[in-house]
C-alpha cells in the first residue's frame, strides 16, 4: 500500500508535467489543428533558460538567500523567453502556409523542431547542463513514503498555472474569444475578433506551459540536454490525443493518466519499458474510443 | 433627403474563378428596411458576405457613410457599426448562450452597458435568457435565430446585414422574428434583410431589390415590388 502511494504520488508529479505540455499541443491543434511537432522544443529551450538564469543567481548568492523569488522569477522570465519563441516559429514557418495543405504546415513544423534543437546543442553545447540545486534533497517521510519538497514544489506549481489557464480560457473575454475563433473562424470574425492574433496567443500559452514544465524537470532531474523535448514530447503528445485532441480538459487529464501508467507500468512491471506502457494504454483506448476520453461527450471544453 | 449609409458601385466579385456578383449597385438609407430577394444561387449571400469583406470585392466599391469599407479586414466592421447574422446562424456551438451574445459585443469596453444590452435581448427574446446557460449549439432552430440576431444586436449595429433569418423555421417563429427586425428598425437599425421569403420580407421593408444570378434585375418600393405581376408570380407564389 506504501509503495502505492509513494507511486501515485510520483505519478502525479510527472503526470503533470506532461499536462502541462499536452496543453500546448491540443491548444494549437484545437485553432489551427495543426500538430505542432517543435512543441516539445520549447520545453527544452525552457528548461535552457531556466539553467541559465538560476546558474547566474545561484553564482552571485541570491538563490540561496530567495529561493522562492529566484524562482518564480526564473519561471516567468523562462515563460516570456518561449512565448517568443513561439510567436517567431508561428510567424516564419506556420502563418505563410495557413492556407497550404495541412502536410506542408506539419512538415514546416518538423523543420522547426530540428532547427531549434540544433540551435540549443550549437549554443548550449552537446552536454547536459547541470542545474543548481534550489530547494534542498530532504522532504517529508510518511512512514516509508517520501514526498521530496521538489515534488511538492512542482505539484503547486503545476496545479496554479492548470487553475490559471482554466480560468482565462473559460472565464475570460479573451479565453472566449480564443474558443470561438476554434469553432468558427468566419464568424469570430464577423464579430470582429482578429484570428491571428488569437492564433498567437495559443502559441504563447503553450509555449509558455512547456517552459515552466521544461524548468521542473530540470530541477526535478538536475540537468537539461538539447534532445530532452523530443521524449517528453512525444508523451505528452500522446497524452493530447488519449484526452482527446482539442479538449483542454482532455489534455489534463491525458497528462495525469500517461505520468501515472509509465510510473506504475514501471514500478510494477519493468523500469526497462516505461517509455512503452502508455503507448500501449494509447493504443488500447484509441482503440474503444477513437476520440480520445473526452473526444465526444463532454464537449464543452473542447477549445 | 436622407444619405445613403450603404451603397455597392459596380460591385463585382466571386470565389476563385467564378465571378457570382455582377456589376451589383444597390443603397441602404439611414433608417430603412431594405429587402434582397432572390432564389437559390442568386448571390444573397454572396453579396453580403462582400459587404463584410469576407469574400473580396474583385470590382466597384463598397461605400459605407460615404467611406470606401471593402479594403478593411472584416473584423473591423462591426467596431464602426456594420455587422452580419450570417445564412445558417453560425451560433459558436460549445459556446454558453450568454457567451455567444458577450462574443458579439467583442469590441466594446463599456462593460457596464454591455451587460444593459444583453438584458436587453433577453426582453425581446426572453426564451434565451431560460437558456442562458446552455450551449448555444443545443437550441433549436428558431431560438438559434434569435440567439443570432441577438448577437448581431449586441455590437450596437448602424447597419444590420440580416441573410434569411426565416430559413427553416415554422410560420409563427418566422413572424415573431420579423415583429422584432421591425422593432429594430424602429429603435434605430438600418437593416439589410436578404430572403427567398419575399412576401413577408417586403410587407416590412421600404424599398426592395430583386437579384437573379448575380445581378440586380428589379428594384422599386417594397409595395410596388409587392403590387408588380412578374415579381408576384416568380416570387411571391401567386399562380394566376
Ligand atoms: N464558398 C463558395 N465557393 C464557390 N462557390 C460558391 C461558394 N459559395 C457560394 N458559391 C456559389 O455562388 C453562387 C451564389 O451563391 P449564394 O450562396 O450567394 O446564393 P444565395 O442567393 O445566398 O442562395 P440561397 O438562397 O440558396 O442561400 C452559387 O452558384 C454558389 O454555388
Ligand atoms: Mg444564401
Amino acid at each position: 500500500m506504501e509503495y502505492f502511494i509513494q507511486q501515485l504520488i510520483n505519478g502525479l508529479t510527472l503526470g503533470g508535467i506532461y499536462a502541462l505540455i499536452a496543453l500546448g499541443y491540443t491548444m494549437v491543434y484545437g485553432i489551427i489543428q495543426l500538430i505542432n511537432f517543435a512543441h516539445g522544443e520549447f520545453f527544452a529551450a525552457g528548461g535552457y533558460m531556466g539553467v541559465i538564469l538560476l546558474s547566474f543567481l545561484s553564482a552571485n548568492g541570491y538563490l540561496a538567500t530567495y529561493p522562492w523569488l529566484c524562482l518564480s522569477g526564473a519561471i516567468i522570465l523562462s515563460m516570456a523567453y518561449c512565448s517568443l519563441l513561439a510567436t517567431g516559429v508561428e510567424k516564419i514557418a506556420y502563418k505563410p502556409l495557413r492556407k497550404s495543405s495541412r502536410l506542408s504546415v506539419l512538415l514546416s513544423a518538423l523543420g522547426m523542431s530540428i532547427f531549434i534543437q540544433n540551435g540549443l546543442m550549437l549554443t548550449q553545447g552537446v552536454y547536459d547542463k547541470a542545474y543548481p540545486t534550489i530547494f534542498s534533497q530532504g522532504g517529508f517521510d510518511f512512514g516509508n513514503i517520501k514526498v521530496s519538497y521538489m515534488q511538492i514544489v512542482m505539484l503547486l506549481i503545476t496545479i496554479l498555472l492548470l487553475i490559471l489557464l482554466n480560468l482565462l480560457v473559460f472565464k475570460t473575454r479573451i479565453g472566449k474569444a480564443m474558443r470561438a475563433t476554434a469553432q468558427d473562424k468566419t464568424m469570430s470574425s464577423l464579430v470582429g475578433i482578429k484570428s491571428d492574433r488569437i492564433i498567437s496567443l495559443t502559441f504563447i500559452i503553450g509555449a509558455s506551459l512547456a517552459a515552466a514544465a521544461g524548468i521542473m524537470v530540470g530541477m526535478y532531474y538536475g540537468s537539461v540536454g538539447y534532445t530532452m523535448g523530443f521524449v517528453p514530447g512525444i508523451k505528452a503528445f500522446a497524452a493530447a490525443v488519449l484526452g482527446g485532441i482539442g479538449n483542454i480538459t482532455g489534455a489534463m487529464i491525458g497528462g495525469f493518466l500517461i505520468g501515472m501508467i509509465e510510473i506504475f507500468g514501471a514500478g510494477y512491471i519493468s523500469s526497462e519499458y516505461k517509455d512503452v506502457f502508455a503507448f500501449i494504454i494509447l493504443i488500447g483506448v484509441l482503440y474503444f474510443m477513437p476520440t480520445g476520453i473526452m473526444g465526444e461527450n463532454i464537449d464543452d471544453t473542447r477549445v | 433627403m436622407k444619405k445613403p449609409i450603404l451603397e455597392l458601385k459596380n460591385v463585382t466579385s466571386g470565389y476563385n474563378e467564378i465571378q457570382v456578383l455582377k456589376n451589383i449597385s444597390i443603397k441602404a438609407f439611414e433608417g430603412e428596411i431594405v429587402a434582397v430577394i432572390g432564389g437559390n444561387g442568386a448571390g444573397k449571400t454572396t453579396m453580403l458576405m462582400t459587404i463584410s469583406n469576407i469574400v473580396p470585392v474583385t470590382s466597384g466599391e463598397i461605400l459605407y457613410y460615404g467611406e470606401p469599407i471593402h479594403k478593411k479586414p472584416a473584423d473591423v466592421l462591426p467596431g464602426i457599426g456594420l455587422c452580419q447574422a450570417p445564412e445558417g446562424r453560425r451560433i459558436f456551438p460549445r459556446l454558453s448562450v450568454e457567451d455567444n451574445l458577450e462574443m458579439g459585443a467583442f469590441l466594446r469596453r463599456d462593460n457596464k452597458k454591455i451587460s444593459e444590452d444583453i438584458e436587453y435581448i433577453y426582453q425581446l427574446f426572453p426564451i434565451l435568457k431560460d437558456r442562458k446557460k446552455q450551449h448555444g449549439g443545443s437550441l433549436s432552430g428558431g431560438e438559434q435565430q434569435m440567439l443570432a440576431i441577438g448577437r448581431a444586436m449586441m455590437s450596437r449595429p448602424k447597419l444590420l446585414l440580416l441573410d434569411e433569418p426565416s430559413l427553416g423555421l415554422a410560420p409563427l417563429i418566422v413572424l415573431k422574428i420579423f415583429e422584432i427586425i421591425k422593432e429594430i428598425n424602429k429603435k434605430g437599425t438600418t437593416v439589410l434583410l436578404v430572403e427567398q421569403n419575399a412576401n413577408l420580407s417586403l410587407k416590412i421593408a421600404q424599398r426592395g431589390y430583386v437579384m437573379e444570378t448575380g445581378k440586380i434585375i428589379a428594384q422599386d418600393d417594397a409595395n410596388a415590388l409587392l403590387n408588380n405581376e412578374e415579381i408576384k408570380k416568380a416570387y411571391l407564389g401567386v399562380s394566376d
